[in-house]
């Protein structure tokens, strides 16, 4: 209840946890529709506009659009969270080792995010997916874009750390005879979990952005009904000259939404973490 | 303390293009495909299949590129060879470098980014601090929403949409190229009005989702601003309101934005290369869209190595040029 009450004070993360649980409802309701079958190509006839029988129309593969967009959905979002959980959990763990034990490790660690940060992620994905190009499937491709999604997780926990470690109550736990792994796992965890939940949406958001990406340019996998892929068959197919609005129009709508959703929770998020700074970032 | 802070920023800029190469070299051998088996079983298969003499022929031509000598010279040699630019040749348009198909593109892509940089960052500058002016109206203030929601959205999810709209339903634009096909690029009026008409949507989808940032970015900075001292002197001394807000407080606010640029340069990159490469337009992202269709994997190499070379070249420049634009930041201070 208190929860709802916050979520009245809190707009922006109100709006984000709706449009994501909309999404979430479309994606595993639609299946009861829509068989996933359906969304694989020869299907169903091709071509056809929104009626009835196929309420967001077919494609020029025999798709039932709704079915793959309900899958591309659930594709799309699987393969950023995936990716993003592993760029967390990476990250979490140098941030953490390379802020509380310093030296060596730490300058390693800070170069290698330097470095990494610099260079435009996309461009590296490129290199690599194109390496593996012929055996991309969903799941390889979430491994590919988790090689990149550690970076920024690494960065915010080591700033955080590196400040929490300096605050008084540490200190006391330190002084009352707590081991180190306690004083991570007691004392600095729990005060990160915002961030935590801040940095997840942000890697979640940049592995959905590249793999988008990757996909247009042809590198994703070539038989799933992603939402990447199915953007990518728009322009293969010429659905523009041709006039298929319904096969542009409805990727582009829920590409959107999941965007939105997630930029509204990650400043939603924002704000519950750091009250202070609410309504000024 | 200035010698030690070029020295830093020039070695981190080594590091990132010595990462990239070394990255180009090690990642194709990490997979088990023989190149030149593949395409001497490819030949055989071609031309009736003869078993015999197929691991010979892979030794020979093994040695004649060098490939039978250890990793370590291949690599060095691969270093050097990068050093001096030379991306090899390109798998698909043989006779032509790497190189040459980068250069006969980039001017498109240099070009429609400029444009779209340079219209992005003052609209989107003006916008912010406008926002932040206390005496503009105020639903202004209702704007800042939507430009960021709309700046998370990739750029060529806009740019299907304009396509849709704009090009095939109102045919206000053509819907993809960088010219009308059969005109020829003779550098007349014509020509580049056509070039224009067929720049304007890619364009505008860049600009639509960078507006957001540079917005933002100038909106936190004229707020600081306007906190100032001089702020209050300017009006206590009856300037017009408008002289304050351009020559005092935008002046001094938009410094800052140029750190922004450097940080958001690869990202405004990579975003152009989606874009170009959804409008067929005729630059380098169309380019690397085509080779990976077609597998050249050299030109994809080349081609992701340049883009990191001159994106970390510019980031370079904008670092170094900042503090002689800005007196105030001085390299030696510490900045934490």
């Amino acid at each position: 209840m208190r929860f709802f009450r916050y979520l009245r004070r809190n707009k922006r993360l109100a709006a984000g946890i709706a449009i994501l649980t909309f999404l979430f409802l479309f994606a595993t309701l639609g299946r009861l529709i829509a068989p996933p079958a359906r969304a694989y190509p020869l299907a169903v006839p091709a071509n056809k506009p929104p009626s009835l029988e196929y309420p967001f129309g077919t494609d020029s593969q025999g798709r039932d659009l709704l079915a793959t967009i309900v899958m591309g959905t659930y594709l799309t979002v699987r393969i950023g969270v995936l990716a993003g959980i592993i760029g967390l959990a990476v990250g979490t763990f140098l941030g953490f080792t390379a802020a509380y034990y310093g030296g060596a490790l730490d300058t390693i660690v800070r170069w290698a995010v330097d470095v990494l940060l610099t260079v435009p992620g996309l461009l590296v994905l490129v290199v690599i997916a194109a390496l593996i190009q012929r055996t991309l499937n969903p799941t390889s491709l979430s491994l590919v874009l988790a090689l990149l999604a550690w970076m920024g997780p690494t960065r915010t926990v080591r700033s955080q750390v590196l400040s929490l470690r300096e605050r008084a109550f540490v200190r006391i736990a330190q002084l009352s005879g707590e081991g180190n792994l306690e004083i991570i796992f007691r004392e600095l965890f729990p005060n990160l979990l915002p961030y935590l939940g801040a940095s997840l949406v942000g890697s979640v958001t940049g592995a959905i952005f590249a793999s988008l990406g990757l996909e247009q340019l042809g590198l994703g996998a070539m038989r799933e009904p992603t939402l990447g892929m199915t953007i990518y068959w728009v322009q293969y197919y010429g659905a523009f000259i041709r006039g298929l609005w319904w096969w542009i129009l409805e990727p582009v709508a829920v590409i959107v939404l999941i965007f939105m959703g997630l930029f509204f929770l990650s400043a939603g998020l924002d704000e519950f973490a750091n009250p202070r700074v609410r309504r000024v970032a | 303390m200035r010698a030690a802070y070029l020295l830093k920023r020039f070695g981190l800029l080594l590091v990132v293009v010595w990462t990239a190469a070394t990255l180009n070299f090690f990642l194709p051998r990490l997979t088990p495909r023989n190149p030149i088996r593949e395409r001497i079983v490819q030949m055989a298969v071609s031309g009736g299949y003869l078993e015999q003499g197929i691991e010979q022929m892979v030794k020979a031509y093994e040695a004649k590129f060098g490939l039978d000598q250890p990793l370590w010279k291949q690599y060095f040699r691969y270093l050097g060879d990068m050093a001096r630019l030379d991306l090899g040749y390109s798998l698909t348009a043989f006779p032509k470098t790497v190189m040459e198909l980068i250069g006969e593109v980039v001017a498109w892509s240099i070009g429609i980014a400029l444009a779209t940089l340079l219209l992005s960052f003052s609209i989107g500058s003006l916008l912010g601090a406008l926002i932040a002016w206390p005496k503009s109206p105020k639903f202004l203030q209702y704007l800042v929403a939507p430009l960021m929601a709309v700046s998370s959205v990739p750029a060529y999810i806009f740019g299907l949409v304009l396509i849709y709209f704009l090009a095939f339903r109102a045919r206000l634009f053509p819907m993809s190229g960088g010219f009308t096909l059969g005109t020829v690029p003779d550098g007349s009026f014509a020509f580049y009005m056509d070039v224009l008409k067929h720049a304007i949507l890619p364009a505008i989808s860049v600009i639509l989702v960078s507006l957001g940032g540079w917005a933002l970015g100038m909106r936190g900075m004229m707020v600081t601003v306007e906190g100032e001292d001089y702020m209050i002197l300017a009006e206590a001394k009856g300037l017009k309101s408008r002289r304050i807000f351009f020559r005092y407080a935008m002046r001094n606010a938009l410094l800052p934005q140029i750190t922004g640029l450097g940080l958001s340069l690869g990202y405004l990159v990579t975003g152009q290369i989606l874009v170009e490469s959804l409008f067929g337009f005729p630059g380098i992202g169309a380019l690397l869209n085509r080779s990976i269709f077609v597998y050249d994997y050299n030109a994809v190499l080349g081609i992701t190595f340049m883009l990191i070379l001159s994106i970390g070249v510019v980031t370079l420049i904008l670092d170094l040029i900042y503090p002689l634009l800005d007196p105030r930041i001085r390299t030696g201070r510490k900045v934490r």
